[in-house]
């Protein structure tokens, strides 16, 4: 178990104690929702982690970056931002996802611009945004964070 | 309220179900398809779940006990009332917290913005609920590692806050055209 794992399950275990002497209802409440979550989630984490298994094992890396690594370019960029920006799985389970592509050959760029895009953008709740809060709030808000989200990852490319 | 939310859990979804049955049976098929690549494979898929078993349960824990503790009504009456430098940063500390899919924050927002807070404020606060929550930051530090996370972070804390100005400007712009 590496240090970041150990640290998150400490919090997680301060926070049920922290809880359990706070309230013991509410405790209990908090790990029943908790389990509901973890149920919710568990297929889709299955989905992936068995995509993950299928890219690594079938997909030479030199496919991978040939696409999405630093001789791609531009192309590689702007491709894994189009894709983070259409593609619907929970946040939670980008990372993984984007740690295999990394692994595989694709470039802190491409893997950047499409985590944020994947975050930020939504194209499955666009029309509840411009229901919510209008035309002109939504298409701004999504069109900056297409190019919020590209120049993150250029700038994450050039630090990294 | 904040027993509320809790009761609104549903079973996993249909589509997802249905997608890893798909999955299952295309890595089933290509497995047996091609013998050699099983190790590759079951390997990758088997130290991933490890690694994501370390922490996920954890991190829903973590986001169990928010949903309880944390209501709903707290994020709404914090973020309305400060501006400035204040509010952004109030907006970001607020997004970050564990609570709720985006969509549960859109209508909040446009409740908000009618009781008169900033439209700048409310797009970092649903940037910050989109994009930097807490669960996110600890699965981007476990598979991605600090450097990774923490130079993201805080490229995206600085154009979200770009942004919000950006289409503050554009919103009233409109908002004064239209009349």
């Amino acid at each position: 178990m590496n240090l970041t794992a150990l640290i998150i399950n400490g919090i997680a275990l301060a926070g049920v104690a922290l809880s359990l002497a706070r309230d013991r209802k509410k405790a209990w409440q908090s790990l029943t929702v908790a389990g509901r979550f973890f149920l919710r989630i568990l297929p889709m984490t299955l989905l992936i982690i068995l995509a993950i298994g299928l890219l690594l094992g079938f997909v030479p890396p030199s496919r991978i970056s040939q696409f999405l690594g630093e001789q791609s370019g531009a192309g590689g960029v702007l491709l894994a931002g189009a894709v983070g920006a259409v593609m619907h799985i929970p946040a939670l389970l980008s990372f993984p996802l984007a740690a295999s592509l990394l692994d595989s050959g694709a470039s802190v760029t491409a893997v950047a611009a499409f985590i944020t895009t994947l975050t930020m953008i939504g194209m499955i709740t666009l029309p509840l945004e411009i229901r919510e809060l209008g035309l002109t709030f939504a298409a701004l808000r999504n069109g900056l964070s297409f190019v919020a989200a590209l120049l993150i990852a250029l700038l994450m490319g050039w630090i990294l | 309220m904040s027993g509320e939310r809790p009761g609104r859990q549903r079973p996993p979804p249909l589509g997802d179900l249905l997608g890893l049955a798909v999955v299952g049976s295309l890595a089933l098929m290509l497995l047996l398809l091609y013998p050699d690549r099983r190790g590759a494979v079951t390997g990758t898929a088997g130290d991933y779940l490890v690694e994501m078993m370390l922490v996920l349960p954890a991190v829903m824990v973590i986001m169990g006990l928010f949903a309880v503790w944390v209501p709903d009504t707290l994020v709404a009456r914090h973020l309305g009332q400060t501006s400035g430098a204040r509010g952004i940063a109030l907006a970001l500390a607020l997004g970050t917290l564990p609570t709720g899919p985006l969509y549960v924050a859109f209508p909040l927002a446009a409740a908000l913005i009618s009781k008169g807070a900033r439209v700048s404020n409310m797009v970092v606060f649903l940037s910050a609920w989109a994009c930097i929550k807490l669960p996110q930051e600890m699965m981007e530090l476990q598979f991605l590692g600090l450097e990774f996370m923490a130079s993201r972070l805080l490229l995206t804390i600085g154009t979200v806050v770009v942004m919000g100005l950006l289409v503050e400007a554009a919103v009233e712009f409109r908002g004064q055209d239209m009349k």
